[in-house]
Parts: C-alpha cells; structure tokens; sequence
C-alpha cells in the first residue's frame, strides 16, 4: 500500500500550496487523527501524501480585532483564545480527550468529512457563528470565502487559514453522547457582534454544519428562534441519535444559547 | 527516517505513513503500546513521543522523524521500576493489563507536567484511555501517590480509597 505512495514534506507554507498544486490525487496528512486510521484499515490508499507538520500554518496570530488561525494549529491551542471567543475555546475542549486534542488540527476538523457513524467537525460551529473566512488554495489559486461557501466546495482544496473578528459575546451549547469522548451529537454556537447582531450555527446536521439564518432572524424571541432553527437544517440519524431526536434537542440548544448571550450582555 | 526509542537510536525502515504502532511493534519489536482499537478510541497505544503523550496509532512514522519515543520499558526496569511502575503495583492499579502502558504513559506525562493530586485532574489527563476492567479508582490512586511522592512497598497491595464498601482492608 504505502511503498507506491509519494509522500511529500513541504518545509513551509510556500513549499506547501506549490507541492499541493491543484490537489488532484493528493491525501493531507497534517495531525492524522482521521486519515491515518483510513490508511491503516485499507480503506484509503494515497497516491500522493502531503505530510504539513513542518510546513508551519500552525500559528494563531492576533492583529486588533482581528484573529487568524493557522489550518495546522492543534484543536488544543484554541484554549488561548478563551478570552477573545469563549465559545470557540469551549467547543475546541469538547473535542476528543488532551491527546487528541493536542495532535488533531483545526484544518482537519473544519475539513472532515461527516463520520460513517457519528458528525465529525464540530469546529465548524463556532467559526460560522464567528462568521470566519477561509482562506485556501488548490485549482484556480488561492482565494479566501466565507467558511460556509468554503464548507460546501471544499474538496480539492488545502486549507490554509480562517480568520474572525473578536465578537462582543459569544456561547455554546451541546448535546453529548457519554463515552470515552463525549460524542457531540448536536451542538449549537451564538455569536453577539459588537454591532449587536447576533449569529447563530448548529454542527451535528446530516451534513456540515450550518449558519440558522431563521432563527437569527427571530433572535429577540427564544422560543420562536429555537422553532424556526428547525427551518434551517436537515437531521439525519446515526449511530448517536435519531433525526427525530436530535429535531427536539434543537429548539432547546438555540434557546440556551441565546439566554447565555443575553445573560452576557 | 531515524528514531530514538527509550534512548537506543534507530534507523527505521518502514513506510512513512506507517503508524508509529506499527513501527514499535512489528520492526522495533517492543510489544508495549497495544493495537486496541487502532482508531484513537482507546489510548493503549498511548507512547511519549518528545515527551508528550500521543496515540501511536494515529501517528505517521514520517511525521515525527527524529524525536525522541518513551514506551513502558523506557521508564523503568524489572529489577528497577520507576516509581509509576511502583505505584500502579502495589496499588494494584493493572488488572488484564491491555490499557496499562498507556495509562502510566499519560500519567508520567501528567506528572512530568506538573500536575495535581486532585482525582478529578488526573482523570481528565487520562480522559483518552478506557480500562474496560474498570479500574479506574485504583489507577487514579496510584497517579497521585505518585505525585504526593509516596513510598511503595510492593510486597503488600494498598487498599484503596474505593474499596471501603466492600469489606475490603481500611
């Protein structure tokens, strides 16, 4: 399997985007906590590894208002960012366990595609409700988007960076399965904006996650928010939950969400 | 790519995206890290890779050419256990044994790290490792009698602060 596989180690960002070119028939391998156990069971076999431990991306900077986290920074390094985005360091603390959490990258969790068993990406939460920018590279060059148009078209692309401004206030809500990891099943962020507008995305859809447009649009109401966030998403059933389950956690989650914003307010 | 495990240098000749498991077990030889659940799930194959705690199986041998690999038989000997190896003896924290290195893997990094005797602080530094004989209570014990840096005599199994409602020893 792996004697045919060219793996690559790009010694920086540079070296990075060049060597992954337009992504045809190239595997990342950054903290490896998805794709190497795809690799040892056989049930992905590369072409072509790009391994980005040495190419850097892995810095959270801070520019005023303004915070850019590298793709290859570990889920654990949010942390240092309780103070700017509670919410985001809240969410990044229930993923995995402490070693996991140290080698798993922000890249790879935004990027994940939804688990045989379980929704994967919880990160993608937050950083829409933070209303980030990706910004990526691969055919075409690099552009940078909003992260739910980069979350929809994301395959053939490397990650490089999402960035947000600091929000007024922010709060984050889950459901979890008990387990060795606390599977997220459902999980919900809001984000108050200086400008006082408030933004709310669910993780742990059929899909990715998602932005709750109705819902932010019925944010000074809580109980009609948390109806109208159903308008917003498509649940499916999994290992964790049913659809019809996760259809009545919801409306509970955005409730809380938005009575801890209020509260912080 | 070259690795040092438990001091002794080593060329190895495996793929680079073979798991760091696979390296230790099948090239290297060195049984400890257990192929569990061989996805993160578990945390047997819990080794320190430059100190810190890592799951090797989901770590690419290429990723870390050139550091530094802690297994069980790095921390201390038979004739000469190093004080968790001590304390998880004489407080009986192994049953079947399957999640032991691991569990003294993390639990020498937590210590190492500066951490606490507080139960609730080394159950979170242990978070990724299941005991499916749960025994948990012991293994906790044992983590902060190291920390507290407590002698060991192990000729004799410690009770444990767990073990009160079952008529065992006070």
């Amino acid at each position: 399997m792996t004697q045919a596989t060219e793996v690559l180690f790009p010694s920086s960002a540079e070296d990075a985007v060049a060597q992954f070119g337009d992504g045809a028939g190239v595997t990342v391998v950054a903290g490896g906590t998805i794709v190497v156990p795809e690799i040892t069971h056989g049930r992905l076999a590369p072409t072509r590894a790009l391994m980005l431990g040495g190419a850097g991306l892995d810095t959270i900077e801070t520019d005023g208002d303004t915070v850019v986290v590298g793709a290859a920074a570990p889920v654990a390094r949010l942390t240092e960012l309780t103070e700017t985005a509670p919410a985001l360091a809240q969410c990044a603390l229930n993923v995995g366990d402490g070693e996991i959490r140290a080698q798993a990258t922000v890249g790879g969790n935004l990027c994940a595609g939804h688990g045989n068993d379980a929704p994967r990406g919880d990160l993608q939460g937050p950083f829409l409700a933070l209303d980030a920018t990706a910004r990526s590279t691969g055919a075409g060059g690099e552009r940078s988007e909003p992260l739910g148009d980069f979350l929809d078209a994301r395959d053939g692309r490397l990650l490089l960076d999402v960035s947000f401004d600091k929000p007024a206030s922010s709060a984050f809500a889950s459901l979890d399965y008990p387990h060795t990891h606390e599977y997220t099943v459902l999980a919900v962020t809001g984000v108050r904006t200086t400008d006082g507008e408030i933004r709310l995305a669910a993780t742990g859809l059929a899909d990715h996650g998602r932005r709750l447009p109705s819902a932010e649009a019925a944010a000074g109401d809580p109980e009609a928010a948390g109806a109208a966030a159903l308008d917003d998403v498509s649940l499916g059933d999994d290992a964790l939950a049913s659809a019809w389950y996760r259809s009545r956690a919801l409306p509970v989650l955005v409730r809380r969400v938005l009575s801890e914003l209020e509260e912080a307010s | 790519m070259n690795l040092t495990v438990n001091g002794i240098a080593h060329e190895v000749q495996s793929a680079p995206l073979a798991t760091l498991l696979d390296v230790l077990r099948e090239e290297l030889g060195i049984t400890s890290p257990k192929a569990g659940c061989e996805q993160g799930g578990c945390g047997a194959c819990t080794v320190l890779v430059d100190g810190q705690p890592r799951r090797s199986c989901l770590t690419a041998a290429g990723a870390i050419d050139g550091s530094e690999v802690t297994t069980v038989e790095g921390l201390g000997a038979p004739e000469s256990l190093s004080p968790m190896q001590q304390a998880f003896t004489h407080h009986y924290a192994a049953q079947c044994g399957f999640c032991t290195s691991g569990m003294m893997l993390a639990a020498e990094a937590y210590v190492r790290g500066g951490g606490t005797d507080d139960p609730e602080a080394i159950q979170e530094a242990l978070a990724g490792h299941v005991c499916r004989c749960t025994g948990y209570v012991k293994i906790v014990d044992a983590v902060a009698a190291v920390v507290r840096g407590d002698e060991f005599d192990l000729t004799v199994t410690a009770p444990s602060a767990g073990m009160t409602n079952i008529g065992g020893a006070q």
